[in-house]
């Protein structure tokens, strides 16, 4: 956490070092009069497939090289390009540590229903700004303003709807969603007619206007996600006693209802300056994907708040870069779709629920199963082979276990049992002596001993305790003892008063007859 | 105002009928497979379908175009081989959404929406940069494809006839999605209620889960033109969500969601062409003629849900509104019958100097106006008279009405006291607040099980009923 | 939905709820702590009324309401306990941390802090809600269902706690289903089935008279007028 607090000071500051670096610097040259464009105007109003008409952004007078815009765009060398960055990363940073606990809060899609209830917002905003005194219909703060209201008024609503009807959650959300994005869509026709109402500059809301944010947007920027860090930074503990068990909050006299409350509030925040960078429709990807990705690398909550800032960030970063390399391409789907990659080689490669790692751990579980199985057929072999109730520790190793008797013991094929067999070779537990025969170890021998041992100590247990038939325990001992931890022995012992070091005898009449 | 609105409307031209017609048969089209989408608890299902409709849009377009440029199909052909790609490219998206939704899911152990909030913004986003990168190739607008061009839709015919051609092929649907319903409606409606038992029944309940998917998206990308990708979603869920509050039975629910679709379609064109003008002419915009007629329709969907929010019968907050208070007025009324009651049984007098409305106010929490409503109601009723020092006595008829009441009670406080670990001065509070839900079979089925008795654990008398 | 109870529990005692499956066992708990709402009547701790003695209060409740995939350790899980003494805005320090420690330990987990809390057994999450409890240093611990689908290590380890906070004067409710032990474990009990049906010390009320009350099924007539009663509110 004072890592976290520390990091968003860094990103404060460096917000306004580069911001008052520029103050003195390069003024009046802005971003828009950059040859790469990354704007999305849309010229015509139908579908139409007429590669004859020459579109506005088709080519830049003198297209410089790949090569050479990279350059231009990693060195930072132009002042947009760093104002751009530092506003995109800041707001990717923003939505990924307030949609960690949105997701945690099992709300994931709120951000997608606020980021659509926000477009009637923009469009009121304007028109009222615009009937005040003209000309100042694009005055950022007002408009956010606006859609923070409307983005409210769509929680609400959803809220209201759930309460007060037997509409399902999902129902009221998607609902809500179109009914305020259908306002939205009928006021930018208005907003189109107005006179002076140049609406493209609005529609830049949809997909983002990351092409043309400009210094004083990034100071807004800053300043919005300062606060929102502050409250989540500051509020870490008491979200996350709501999130993980809200029925113990309420006892324990946490108001959850304000707490709830609250979140709602920062999401929306963050959702209506997020919309900056990718636009209201895709704005809910920037909650959702990296704190979805982060949590495949970690299982403790401050880590994963971390991770997904820096996957917000890096989304973000890289989106925007990416952008700016490659004309025609809108900043937000490239933002969402870096965020989607990374969110893809975390479902692969994250450390604590990847898929790789969760498929190893299930691939070495088997392998344990079947070590465990094979040694414990050797057991058995030799157990009823030797006269003795139990076989003796010399008996064990001295005896050639061969893979037709050993085949008998279980229900499984040739093959797996050679697999099984290799495997226990090349630990040492088992050593060949002539063409499938083998012997146990002296380790091999007492790690049989050992798992005969809780195998029976929890045949015992069932029968005595869970009143199973004797012919039944054998498959749930089988079932169980793969999991029998060093406790639940000691548990076992102790239960059934048994001592140390002893094997108790079968509880099958013999154990080999009762398994065919 | 009301004029002024007809006067507006009277403008309507052969056009706003093509254009309220091609847009009813969308929204008809919509509310079919929507309606299962919400029944089945997937209605942001929906919502995802409708964004990740956009690559497969793009796609389409981009292989018909490439088709004609590379000379394999001639001009002529090209529009049918959009057309199929089209419904191919909607197929594939439906089924992929909901597979790549379930997959990311399974594999990531994320909770549905999350995982389905993960995959349809990157295919969405996907979408918006085919659009981006192909630009000089096909012109797809995003205008179009986000909020639709109904008005100009509209103005393409079928060739050779008059008819517009969303209504041809909205209508097409609507009937092919009709058919599918009427077909498949026991397994739909058993795979919705309960999808175990669907799959013990022998039904793919995952075969049902795909197909509405894919169908689904074939109708989204087929009012893709007419709505845009996302008001599509409006049509799919209000609707339907609009008819629950209406109607409790399956079918009248599916034949209101086509009825009121089509309504807030029509509606909507109708608003479009009026309220805006006379709004904006107000606010001093006076050059505002109309606004987007997709919009529109998903906003009077949404005032019609929110007038079946307050007016509809039963579930409405109006008709709930009444029933607390006819329940109060039946409670409060009751109250007053059961102290004149107890004041006759205790003394043989009347209640001279105590108000009886008040007492009963004070007891129940209840406000005054409450009370004498509900007395003005017993008058009425003749259960009760006023004398002319004003106290309140029983009539016959009051007597009778108020001895079921006190015979509700003192029953309860005995079954209560047989049943209850509960010091008998705890009685009378529980009995009080149950004794007017209490009816005659109630009455008698306790009655029995008590073995009629004839005190009450405070050794009251239990009355009888005269006619008994 | 349940029907006035009226029960003094007696302090510095276990006291088990028992009844069959929708009694409203857990009603009542949740009832006590005002998670639920109340038609009426009032619940007063050690004389006061509940809110003012909130944190004289403990809840433990049903493993099965959390999500256990959540991104916290044991350790943090109990720490949760100790949120309201650290109160609004303030971080979890190195102390609080440790005093979850111990209480891990009392419960027999100390090996288990860092877990993150889906790899623990069912009977170790069990426990680590104990001793979230235990943290709390509460005088009325309301317990639902701690002994549900326990293994034998956590059974005893909960007995035993059960058993340190009676001798230290504390008073437990605890939701029980287990009728063989509730003679061994229990000092009082109380007989649920929508309504009280006996209550006292375990050796007078745990008849078989009594169970034959409240496990012979349902009251036909409760269950119809309380549905009419709560169409009416």
């Amino acid at each position: 956490m004072k890592q976290l607090l520390s990091g968003l000071v860094v990103a404060v500051l460096g917000a306004i070092v580069l911001v008052e670096a520029h103050n003195t610097s390069e003024e009046g040259h802005s971003f828009r009069d950059w040859p790469i464009t990354f704007s999305i105007a849309p010229q015509a109003t139908t579908v139409a497939h007429a590669p004859e008409v020459p579109t506005a952004n088709a080519s830049p007078p003198t297209p410089p090289t790949l090569l050479s815009r990279l350059w231009r765009v990693l060195s930072l060398r132009d002042y947009n390009t760093r104002v751009v960055l530092l506003g995109t990363t800041i707001l990717g940073i923003t939505a990924g540590i307030v949609g960690t606990f949105m997701l945690l809060r099992k709300r994931a899609l709120v951000g997608d229903v606020v980021g659509h209830s926000a477009l009637p917002g923009i469009a009121i905003a304007f028109l009222v700004m615009e009937g005040l005194s003209p000309g100042t219909g694009k005055w950022l703060p007002g408009l956010l303003a606006g859609a923070f209201v409307f983005g409210v008024a769509g929680a609400v609503s959803v809220m209201l709807i759930e309460k007060y009807s037997r509409i399902k959650p999902d129902a009221a959300m998607a609902m809500t969603l179109s009914v305020f994005y259908g306002l939205g869509a009928a006021l930018f026709t208005v907003v189109q007619k107005v006179p002076g109402g140049n609406a493209a500059g609005l529609k830049t809301y949809l997909s983002g206007k990351t092409a043309s944010l400009i210094t004083d947007d990034v100071w807004l920027f800053a300043v919005v996600a300062g606060v929102v860090l502050t409250v989540t930074m500051l509020l870490m503990k008491e979200l996350t006693i709501l999130c993980f068990d809200g029925e113990f909050a309420a006892a324990d006299g946490w108001p959850v209802f304000w707490l709830d409350t609250l979140l709602i509030g920062l999401v929306v925040t963050v959702t209506i300056i997020g919309m900056q960078s990718v636009g209201l429709i895709l704005v809910v990807a920037t909650l959702i994907i990296p704190p979805a990705s982060a949590r495949f690398w970690t299982d403790d909550l401050r880590r994963m708040t971390l991770g997904a800032g820096l996957a917000g960030g890096m989304s973000s970063f890289f989106g925007t870069i990416m952008s700016a390399l490659f004309p025609h391409v809108a900043a937000g789907a490239v933002i969402v779709l870096t965020g989607a990659c990374l969110f893809a080689v975390s479902l692969l490669f994250g450390t604590k629920r990847g898929v790789l790692i969760h498929w190893w751990r299930q691939r070495q579980l088997r392998r344990e199963v079947g070590r465990v199985d094979l040694l414990r057929a050797a057991f058995e072999l030799v157990e009823h082979a030797v006269s003795a109730p139990i076989p003796e520790f010399d008996e064990l190793t001295a005896h050639e276990l061969s893979l037709a008797d050993l085949l008998m013991m279980r229900t499984w094929d040739a093959a797996s049992l050679q697999r099984l067999i290799i495997a226990a070779v090349r630990e040492g537990l088992m050593h060949p002596t002539g063409k499938d025969t083998w012997r146990l170890t002296r380790s091999g021998a007492e790690e049989a001993r050992r798992l005969a041992r809780n195998h029976r100590l929890w045949e015992m247990y069932l029968m005595k305790y869970a009143h199973i038939a004797p012919s039944h325990v054998d498959r749930d001992a089988d079932l169980i003892e793969h999991v029998l931890d060093p406790e639940l022995v000691a548990e076992l012992e102790y239960q059934l008063d048994h001592p140390d070091d002893e094997i108790p005898q079968s509880s099958h009449a013999t154990s080999v007859s009762s398994l065919e | 105002m009301i004029h002024e609105f007809f006067q507006l409307l009277s403008g309507w031209s052969s056009l706003d009928t093509a254009i309220a017609g091609s847009a009813a048969l969308t929204a008809m089209s919509c509310s079919l497979p929507g309606a299962w989408l919400v029944l089945r608890k997937h209605s942001m299902m929906g919502d995802a379908l409708s964004h990740t409709a956009l690559p497969g849009v793009v796609l389409a377009f981009l292989f018909s175009i490439s088709m004609k440029q590379a000379g394999w199909v001639s001009a002529a052909q090209e529009d049918a081989f959009l057309q199929l790609f089209l419904f191919v490219g909607a197929v594939v998206v439906g089924v992929g959404t909901a597979w790549l939704t379930e997959w990311v899911q399974r594999l990531g152990r994320l909770e549905g929406s999350a995982s389905l909030g993960v995959v349809f913004t990157a295919v969405f986003a996907l979408g918006l940069l085919l659009i981006r990168l192909d630009v000089d190739n096909v012109h797809l607008d995003v205008d179009c494809v986000l909020f639709g061009i109904i008005e100009t839709a509209a103005l393409q015919k079928v060739p050779g006839t008059s008819i517009p051609e969303p209504v041809l092929v909205n209508g097409a649907i609507f009937l092919a999605n009709l058919l599918l319903v009427v077909l498949f409606y026991k397994e739909l409606k058993i795979s919705a209620f309960d999808p175990g038992l669907a799959t013990s029944l022998g039904i793919p309940a995952r075969g049902i889960h795909y197909g509405l998917m894919a169908v689904t998206a074939v109708t989204v990308v087929a009012a893709f033109t007419t709505v845009g990708s996302i008001l599509v979603i409006g049509l799919l869920i209000i609707p339907t969500a609009t008819a629950l509050l209406l109607s409790e039975r399956l079918s009248v629910v599916l034949a209101l969601s086509v009825c009121l679709a089509a309504i807030s379609a029509a509606l909507g064109h109708a608003l479009t062409l009026t309220v805006p003008r006379m709004l904006f002419s107000r606010l001093g915009y006076p050059t505002i003629e109309d606004a987007g007629t997709a919009g529109m329709m998903s906003v009077t969907a949404g005032l019609l849900f929110l007038m079946a929010l307050i007016l509809a019968p039963g579930q409405g907050l109006i008709s709930k509104l009444i029933h607390r208070l006819r329940l109060g007025l039946k409670i409060s009324g009751d109250d007053i019958l059961g102290v004149l009651f107890r004041f006759e049984e205790k003394t043989a007098m009347r209640p001279i100097d105590i108000s009886v409305p008040a007492l009963v106010a004070r007891q129940n929490g209840m406000r005054p106006w409450m009370v004498s409503l509900s007395v003005r109601r017993l008058l009425r009723r003749d259960l009760v008279t006023r004398q002319t020092s004003g106290e309140l006595v029983l009539t016959d008829r009051g007597r009778e009405s108020a001895k079921s009441l006190i015979r509700a009670h003192r029953l309860w406080e005995a079954y209560m006291s047989k049943h209850f670990e509960l010091p008998d001065d705890h009685l009378h509070e529980t009995a009080h607040r149950v004794e007017h839900f209490i009816d005659d079979d109630i009455q008698e089925r306790l009655q029995s099980e008590l073995n009629a008795p004839t005190k009450d654990p405070h050794g009251k008398r239990i009355p009888e009923l005269s006619d008994s | 939905m349940i029907w006035d109870v009226d029960y003094d529990a007696p302090a510095g005692k276990l006291i088990a709820i028992v009844g069959p499956n929708g009694a409203g066992k857990s009603t009542l708990i949740k009832a006590t702590l005002d998670l639920v709402p109340k038609v009426s009547g009032d619940v007063r701790v050690f004389g006061q009324p509940y809110e003012e003695q909130r944190t004289r209060v403990a809840y433990v409740p049903q493993r099965t309401s959390v999500d256990w995939d959540f991104p916290v350790s044991a350790q943090d899980v109990v720490a949760m306990g100790l949120y309201k003494k650290i109160g609004w805005c303030r971080p979890v320090t190195r102390r609080w941390r440790i005093e979850a420690r111990e209480a891990l330990d009392r419960v027999g987990l100390a090996d288990f802090s860092r877990r993150q809390i889906s790899q623990l057994s069912g009977g170790q999450q069990q426990r680590v809600f104990l001793a979230r409890a235990l943290v709390q240093r509460a005088d009325l611990y309301l317990m639902d269902e701690p002994f549900a689908g326990v293994d034998a290590a956590t059974e005893r380890a909960i007995l035993q706690v059960l058993r340190d906070l009676r001798s230290t004067g504390k008073t437990a409710l605890v939701v029980h289903h287990d009728l063989q032990t509730v003679a061994d474990y229990f000092d009082h009990v109380l007989l649920l089935n929508m309504r009280l049906v006996a209550s006292g010390p375990t050796a007078e009320v745990f008849t078989e008279e009594n169970l034959r009350r409240t496990y012979g099924g349902r009251l036909a007539l409760l269950d119809q007028v309380g549905t009419r009663l709560a169409e009416g509110q």
